[in-house]
């Protein structure tokens, strides 16, 4: 060793513990918000029987996806196949906890990634920090989580945001980097307030680019959902944990096969929000 | 006008601002755009002036006819009337009926309209308009080009035009500023850089060009001295003829209105029969008006020989052109 041995560990420690002591009060706001989030989520996708709402879903996802017939068509199927394995409350808690996470870092990523592009300084500090949040591997997320909200559904989900933030900000930041210099030009030279500027030119011409970020940020939340069952989250997660710790393979592959329906539903639904160029 | 990076862009954005000139002032209807503060700026930017760009610039999330509004719907004017504004702006430029269109889905020369339209639908007092038809094929360049001088015709504003095409300058420009690193080399009309270049650098930009085109009737002309009344007599013209070396005189009224042109061949014989000026005076005389380029004057010459009078709206003579005159125009241009 060249350098003494240096305290990394134990001062991240003390600081979470420090943090947790000080901040605790905050935290249990926070966590009552999430869990206030969750089951809000929750109630919504369990409101209707399954069968009203494949076809409320096949309905929106029609229309949300400017009428994509394969893509509707496509989502009833594969929510008929979740419900014939039994596997639809845990499907829709899944859900939930993915759009819980992934609209708590949208509400965070997006404007953090708009900040990034108009302020260099902001930009700097941001960068590095996200490509420690990315490289850091998933699993670490889970510890601190644990230490400031418990086990459950909310360090889970804490931990989901924290992992799926980065795309969002940084597509948010590239898609206004890449306006075309004369569009903003033009907006200037028309008079625009800079709030007019950015929402009326700079975030619609970056709309693809900031969806390809939402797209990103909701896969990465429905990957992290799964491995944060190791930290009480529940759903289809769970559900393959179990099956993981009973070797049990015919459960832990429907959970599986659950996870995928669900995943390609979602990624297909948000590629298909915004019309291609 | 000027070259490729002499700094035409730059010199235009000044004039709104988007890039801040370190010294000077921008005046439009006194108020200095230079020092303004950014609330009062945003207000110019509105009302008074707007812009036009190489390549085009529409926002591609929005149809034709939002386009179009975007000025209007900046300035917070209500759906309804910005869309009557932006309709009229549409006819304007020759596309209605294409309102609702995508405007990728338009070719070349129709997306400029559009940009032209967004800039007319404010009604600004200063259109500026950078290299705005150079990305198009030179047929529709052409086009625009008549068009936009239609256009000025009824609307006469004021409109700062970038080029890098001398041709179109001197067809688009009431004033040319020739530009060159950065500076303003000349300013003056077609006519003025083309006799009078400032120095070096602008008569060799000018050398090339094809002075018939730009120069008219006016610029060539001889004074129309001497010429005689139709109520002399025969005897009077030839004797004034005769003291100038002329072979023909124009024949003018009291009002100095030109009334025909008498031919020293013509009018000697007559002389002696006692015939007036009136009885052998040709009236089959070419008669145009000052601003007529000099490459329409030359077929005229060449198909009549008698000199050419050129007159003011009220028929009186201002000057003639002979053939001696077209010769020397066109021996300037080999003199630079
Ligand atoms: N007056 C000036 N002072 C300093 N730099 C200038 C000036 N005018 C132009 N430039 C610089 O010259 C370059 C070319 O100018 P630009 O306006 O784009 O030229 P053009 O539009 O004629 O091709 C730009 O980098 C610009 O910053
Ligand atoms: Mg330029």
């Amino acid at each position: 060793m060249v350098l003494p041995e240096l305290p990394i560990g134990e001062a991240v420690e003390t600081g979470v513990y420090w943090l947790n002591d000080n901040f605790g009060f905050l935290m249990d706001i926070f966590s009552d918000l999430i869990d206030m989030l969750i089951s809000g989520f929750k109630d919504v996708l369990l409101f209707l029987p399954p069968f009203a709402f494949i076809i409320v879903a096949a309905i929106l996802i029609y229309l949300g996806s400017r009428k994509n017939l394969k893509l509707a068509i496509g989502s009833v199927v594969g929510f008929l196949l979740i419900d014939s394995m039994g596997l639809w409350t845990l499907s829709m808690e899944t859900i939930a906890l993915v759009l819980s996470s992934a609209l708590v870092a949208l509400l965070i990523g997006i404007p953090t990634g708009i900040l990034a592009a108009k302020n260099e300084t902001i930009f700097h500090i941001v960068k590095p920090v996200l490509d420690f949040m990315q490289t850091m591997p998933s699993f670490v997320y889970l510890i601190p989580a644990v230490i400031f909200f418990g086990l459950g559904n909310v360090p889970g989900l804490v931990a989901t945001i924290v992992f799926a933030m980065p795309p969002a900000i940084r597509l948010t930041n590239l898609g206004i980097r890449q306006v075309p210099v004369e569009l903003d030009e033009v907006a200037s030279a028309f008079g625009t307030t800079p709030m007019q500027k950015l929402f009326k030119v700079e975030l619609p011409v970056a709309l693809p680019t900031i969806m390809a970020g939402v797209n990103q940020c909701i896969m990465l939340s429905l990957s992290m959902v799964v491995i944060a069952a190791m930290i009480g989250a529940r759903g289809l997660g769970y559900q393959v944990l179990v099956g993981i710790q009973r070797v049990d393979i015919g459960q832990g592959f429907e959970a599986g096969i659950g996870i995928v329906i669900i995943a390609i539903i979602l990624d297909r639904l948000t590629q298909n929000l915004t019309p291609k160029k | 006008m000027g070259l490729s990076g002499s700094g035409k862009s730059t010199l235009l954005r000044c004039l709104n601002r988007l890039i801040n000139p370190s010294e000077g002032h921008i005046l439009i209807d006194g108020d200095d755009i230079a020092t303004m503060d950014d609330k009062d700026l945003r207000e110019a930017r509105r009302k008074k002036m707007s812009m036009v760009f190489q390549s085009f610039a529409l926002l591609p999330h929005r149809t034709v006819i939002d386009n179009v509004a975007f000025g209007l719907e900046i300035q917070g004017i209500s759906k309804e009337e910005r869309y009557a504004k932006a309709e009229e702006a549409i006819s304007k430029v020759g596309l209605k009926g294409y309102g609702s269109s995508k405007t990728s889905q338009l070719s070349g020369g129709m997306q400029q309209r559009v940009g032209l339209a967004r800039a007319l639908a404010t009604d600004p007092d200063v259109l500026l308009m950078d290299e705005a038809f150079s990305a198009l094929d030179p047929l529709i360049r052409s086009e625009m080009q008549d068009e936009l001088i239609a256009l000025q015709d009824k609307l006469k504003k004021t409109i700062v035009f970038v080029s890098h095409d001398l041709d179109e300058a001197l067809k688009l420009g009431d004033r040319i500023a020739i530009m060159k690193d950065g500076m303003v080399a000349q300013i003056g009309t077609a006519e003025e850089i083309l006799t009078n270049p400032a120095d070096d650098y602008v008569s060799e930009f000018v050398a090339g060009v094809d002075r018939t085109k730009i120069l008219t009737a006016e610029n060539i002309m001889k004074r129309p001295d001497p010429v005689v009344s139709v109520n002399s007599g025969l005897p009077v013209a030839l004797q004034l003829m005769k003291k100038h070396g002329m072979s023909s005189i124009f024949v003018v009224d009291a009002d100095k209105k030109i009334k025909g042109i008498l031919c020293v061949d013509a009018a000697a014989p007559a002389a002696k029969e006692h015939k007036g000026i009136r009885d052998v005076m040709r009236t089959d005389i070419n008669i145009i008006t000052p601003d007529m380029p000099i490459k329409e004057i030359i077929p005229m010459m060449a198909e009549n020989a008698l000199p050419i009078a050129v007159i003011n709206e009220n028929e009186k003579i201002l000057g003639v052109i002979v053939r001696g005159s077209i010769l020397g125009a066109l021996a300037m241009k080999e003199e630079d």
